[in-house]
């Protein structure tokens, strides 16, 4: 069966490197950029099934990020799981305005960010783990 | 006696501290050496008598040996995983003492951080409130949480991955050895400002602070001065509860004045006018009243708000020491609490330029970077006439940039707050490190 394709932004590279770990494992293929700034141009580039974008980024926000490519019509219903921080209130209520699919605090449960994942791509598009 | 089991493990490093072989341990309890490598290797489990007897041999309280640190071990181990918005599961967690059992050392360092993690979490709730948008404060905390993010993954894949390779073990134990001393410094250098901050909130403010906790209360507006004929300026600081010290008031006088002096100059009618014909333009406004350009910067941080076409703005005034003499911050840019500014504030590059204009497009780091469009301009003032020294004066006004594409996809420079908090890593202006490590 094909893989399918997550792309994440995260600026840390220790916690991009777990995920990356952890989704390789769980049947995903892992692209990974971390700055803000190549995210566009990476998510038209490789188009992926889902992104994962954390919401403090060097270059371009993650909420910038997230309302330029909703803003274009071709990618308006890519699933997006946002990273904030626990407790930020502010930044997921402006997450959520600016179109996120689903949310995930950090820090998180390796299985929690597989199971999220699971839940906010189309049931056909989910890797068997 | 409850204990865990790894008490055989405690009392084989106990036995070997103290340079005894099994079989010299054995022949003092009264036990077999086999028996005792049995229990050494937590095969078997220890009776109440022979845990008092092998306690008493070690010179160890039988507590210490049955439950020793790793009580709080295990419960720092199990806040960590209780940390997340999903617990782990029952079977991850039944699989802890095998954890603490293959990686003793990383186990503990976790559960120290957790411990500390806890303490600042309790400490950042107590805060939260009343310092929501302290840029310290809000940096810090998200480096908290990404180290924390990174060992609470990385320490679970090492846990749960049974057949790791190798190459990843050793990079993810170099992750947990990275992450646990960011987080060390990180927590050090919080504390050591929190434990400032509360010094500061038990102690008298400094007489500028008190000014500007009274100018922040007044809206940066004193609708007195616009009068044909204001009122002594005395009045206006009567019984203000900011004002606190005698060194506040004065300064507070020496406010107004200079406030009044440049209503008069600027009236607010005329103001009005030039700023919905001309915006929010230091230059255009200066050459249409025959002002200088530092006028119309503290003219402009005086008016009311409200006024068609002024923007909200900040104003920053330093003098030739790079002191900053006066303070209101623009929204979202970040003023620093304790210590100089930022050496890349076009505020600075003014004082070695006098009576030149600047203008430039900034991106204040941040957790989310902000651009402005700043004004600086320095000008000589000479308050002994011309006997006593002229002391130069710089001003920056800070203001939204214009909006337009090319503003907002256009070039800026790089500045921060201060170097202690700032995550431009690579600065050319640096002259500390930044509590932030790397960006």
């Amino acid at each position: 069966m094909e893989k399918h394709h997550v792309l994440l932004i995260e600026d840390e590279p220790n916690i991009a490197e777990a995920i990356r770990f952890i989704l390789k494992r769980a049947g995903w293929e892992v692209s990974i950029r971390s700055d803000g700034a190549q995210a566009l141009s990476a998510v038209e580039d490789l188009r992926p099934d889902v992104l994962i974008l954390d919401l403090m980024l060097p270059g371009l926000s993650g909420i910038e990020i997230l309302s330029r490519l909703r803003a274009r019509g071709d990618f308006a219903d890519l699933p997006v799981l946002m990273l904030t921080a626990r407790g930020q209130s502010r930044d997921r209520e402006a997450a959520q305005r600016a179109g996120a699919t689903a949310f995930l605090s950090k820090p998180f449960a390796n299985s929690e960010l597989c199971e999220m994942l699971g839940r906010i791509v189309a049931p056909e598009t989910t890797p068997d783990a | 006696m409850a204990r865990s089991a790894l008490t055989g493990t405690r009392i084989r490093e106990r036995r070997t501290a103290l340079g005894l072989k099994q079989a010299d341990l054995a022949r003092a309890v009264g036990v077999s050496a086999a028996y005792i490598n049995l229990i050494e290797h937590n095969r078997r489990r220890v009776g109440d008598e022979l845990l008092d007897k092998l306690a008493r041999v070690l010179g160890a309280e039988p507590v210490a040996l049955a439950e020793g640190a790793e009580g709080a071990l295990f419960e720092g181990l199990r806040e960590a995983a209780a940390g997340g918005d999903a617990p782990v599961s029952q079977a991850e967690l039944e699989r802890i003492e095998e954890f603490v059992g293959r990686f003793p050392g990383w186990a503990a360092v976790l559960a120290a951080r957790q411990k500390r993690v806890t303490e600042l979490e309790r400490v950042l709730e107590n805060y939260s409130e009343r310092m929501a948008q302290d840029p310290f404060l809000l940096t810090s905390l998200h480096e908290v949480i990404s180290a924390v993010t990174g060992l609470r993954s990385t320490a679970a894949i090492l846990v749960e991955t049974e057949d790791i390779e190798p190459e990843w073990r050793a990079r993810f134990l170099a992750t947990i050895q990275e992450e646990s001393l960011r987080l060390s410094d990180t927590a050090e250098a919080l504390v050591g400002y929190l434990d400032a901050e509360e010094q500061a909130e038990t102690g008298l403010a400094t007489p500028l602070e008190q000014v500007e906790a009274w100018l922040e209360a007044r809206n940066w507006h004193l609708t007195e001065l616009e009068a044909v004929d204001p009122p002594a300026h005395e009045r206006l600081i009567d019984g203000v509860p900011e004002l606190a010290s005698g060194a506040a008031r004065k300064l507070a006088l020496a406010h107004i004045a200079q406030v009044a002096t440049d209503a008069r100059a600027l009236p607010l009618p005329e103001m009005t006018r030039a700023l919905a014909a001309l915006g929010a333009d230091p230059a255009a406004l200066a050459a249409r009243f025959g002002v200088s350009l530092g006028t119309v910067f503290r003219r402009l941080a005086a008016l009311p708000e409200g006024v068609p076409g002024l923007p909200p703005l900040g104003l920053v005034i330093c003098d030739a020491s790079g002191t900053l003499t006066f303070r209101r911050a623009a929204p979202g840019f970040a003023l620093p609490r304790f210590g100089a500014a930022c050496p890349l504030w076009p505020l600075f590059e003014a004082l070695s330029r006098p009576m030149q204009p600047i203008r430039a497009l900034v991106d204040m780091a941040g957790r989310l970077p902000q651009r402005y469009l700043t004004y600086a301009y320095c000008q000589p003032r000479a308050p002994g006439g011309f006997d006593g020294p002229v002391l130069m004066e710089a001003m920056m006004l800070i203001l939204p940039p214009p909006d337009t594409p090319e503003i907002a996809a256009g070039p800026a420079r790089p500045i921060g707050s201060s170097c202690r908090i700032c995550p431009r890593a690579a600065c050319a202006g640096r002259r500390e490190p930044s509590i932030m490590g790397e960006a």
